[in-house]
């Protein structure tokens, strides 16, 4: 279809309004984190760095950090392994429930969160006697399997078992055709998914609330809890906008992994 | 996809089924003890009650929570409101992802592609809270970013409320759309369009019968995330709704005095995605999640 050259200009000019859509809101948050008055104001009515620096030094916002971090890690690691697992057995083979499966994986980020969450939330607090972060960290590893196994299952896929079968024809073993074959060609793979996982993780607010034990703040939580605190908003402000700056890093590493249309179906 | 090749080698390989079964236990021990438990757990909760002055579970069951939500107005209007929003939010994405993804697959120039995927992508890394923290300072009643903007047009901010939460979560999940989309559209083969043309076929015919039937099951796959993610947020609510109640606020209420009432409630989005799922699943859009 030859699209004629005013569709082509209407359809350009649209596409300026909608990115700006998308970034003007980020952009708001970028400007407001240097913004002098102590409550969200528009436009700001000066300009000083001052806030950075005293959110740097928040005990607070560094605590939730390391909380954020030390849980995604772990959630990934353990998504990792169960999303590879669940991946190699559901493009390998074909055996009966394999559909049954697939909709099951994704049942976690398909459901809403507050359902997974206070389903979870129920079942921690009756038989495990409460929340701790190692439910916490059960929680999230719950729904970040799906974006591992989403991006390996992939790959797999389109890997196809010839390699496999070349290699076992070559004389070696199931292990040594996984470390020295399928591995290999799963790698980037695995990373886009861990790194999906990991921003899964970090981000998530829903299931934290319901999941995570008295005391246990996450950035997120910190975030949420100082939202509507008079005189926090110069620091949540920062701490916004060290987010959204954070938030350009995973698509650099990801575009160094793999190409853009790739990139463009295994990131969702 | 018929099982690998049985070789001499190796006691995975002769014995197939115990390799599957070894790769299967873990994660299925994970999603079908931890996760199908937890909810099944919760959906039978929905059917108990709490006794209303020791606030001990009765195990008895009942469909009185059931009964309580859809014979309250106030409860049902919550119930209504949140599809509502859901399908709204659902149609805005629609209509702002389509032509932005027809612009990026078809109109702009290739090389351009990968920087706006990228455009399109990095919103979505940036926190959650953070963008409905960005739309509390763009639709603030007076001191609002939108205000701003559209005082010298005579016109207001929408402020806290319904349009707010409306706006909000088609900024939130409007990428969710237009990404599938764009994949579609990009896999649409140039072919078919010279084909549907030389045939005599208009642009707006093109569209369709050709381009609308190939990018159908993205448009699916794209809703089920934009709707469903809809349907359960809470937090949005909270911080954009001004005293606009969804669903998950009042999950998010109940919960700690009322569990079964919470569950109860929890149980209407869950059983409507799950319809939408298998009444999409013959689309083949779940492949494309």
């Amino acid at each position: 279809m030859s699209i004629s050259r005013g569709t082509k200009i209407v359809l350009s000019i649209f596409a300026v309004i909608a990115f700006g859509f998308i970034y003007v809101p980020l952009g708001v948050i970028l400007i407001n984190s240097f913004s002098v008055d102590k409550s969200l104001t528009w436009p700001p009515s000066g300009f000083t760095t001052e806030w950075w620096g005293k959110a740097v030094q928040n005990e607070g916002v560094r605590e939730a950090l390391v909380t954020s971090v030390g849980v995604a890690v772990v959630a990934t690691l353990l998504a990792l392994v169960l999303g590879t697992l669940l991946a190699l057995a559901l493009g390998r083979y074909a055996f009966f429930g394999r559909e049954s499966i697939s909709m099951l994986v994704i049942l976690p980020i398909a459901l809403p969160g507050i359902v997974t969450g206070i389903a979870l939330n129920n079942v921690f607090t009756t038989f495990l006697g409460g929340l701790t972060i190692v439910t916490l960290i059960v929680g999230h590893a719950t729904f970040c399997i799906v974006v591992v196994f989403n991006n390996t299952i992939a790959r797999i896929r389109r890997m196809g078992g010839n390699v496999e079968e070349a290699s076992a024809d070559l004389g070696a073993g199931g292990w040594t055709t996984f470390r020295l074959v399928t591995f290999p060609l799963m790698r980037s793979a695995l990373v886009a998914g861990a790194i999906l996982a990991f921003g899964l993780s970090f981000d998530e607010i829903i299931v934290t609330t319901f999941t995570a034990g008295p005391g246990i703040t996450t950035l997120p939580i910190w975030i949420y809890q100082n939202l509507f605190r008079p005189n926090q908003a110069p620091i949540v402000n920062v701490v916004a906008a060290a987010l959204v700056i954070v938030s350009i890093l995973p698509i650099y590493v990801a575009q160094r992994f793999s190409n853009a249309d790739e990139r463009g179906a295994g990131l969702i | 996809m018929t099982t690998t090749t049985a070789t001499s080698r190796g006691f995975g390989y002769r014995h197939p089924n115990l390799r599957l079964a070894g790769l299967l236990s873990a994660p299925m021990a994970w999603l079908v003890v931890v996760y199908l438990g937890s909810l099944a757990a919760l959906f039978l909760t929905a059917f108990w009650t709490v006794d209303d002055f020791t606030g001990q579970l009765v195990r008895t069951f009942t469909l009185k929570n059931f009964q309580q939500v859809f014979t309250s107005s106030a409860y049902l209007g919550s119930v209504v409101r949140t599809l509502g929003i859901a399908l709204l939010v659902t149609l805005f994405c629609l209509v702002l992802a389509m032509p932005l993804a027809f612009f990026m697959a078809r109109v702009a120039r290739p090389s351009w592609r990968p920087l706006l995927v990228a455009l399109v992508l990095t919103p979505l890394w940036a926190s959650y809270l953070v963008k409905v923290y960005a739309w509390r300072a763009m639709l603030q009643p007076e001191t609002g970013v939108l205000g701003w903007f559209l005082a010298p047009f005579g016109l207001d901010s929408p402020g806290y409320g319904f349009l707010g939460i409306v706006i909000t979560l088609t900024y939130l999940w409007l990428p969710y759309m237009i990404l599938p989309i764009y994949a579609g559209l990009t896999r649409l083969p140039d072919s078919m369009l010279d084909a549907s043309a030389d045939l005599g076929a208009k642009g707006g015919r093109t569209f369709r019968s050709v381009v609308m039937p190939i990018i159908f099951p993205s448009i699916v796959a794209g809703s089920v995330f934009t709707f469903s993610l809809s349907l359960g947020d809470y937090i949005t609510a909270q911080i954009v709704g001004g005293k606009v109640t969804m669903l998950g606020n009042i999950v998010q209420t109940t919960y700690v005095t009322n569990l079964p009432f919470a569950a109860a409630v929890a149980t209407i989005p869950v059983v409507i995605v799950l319809l939408y799922l298998f009444a999409v699943r013959r689309s083949g859009a779940l492949d494309n999640l």
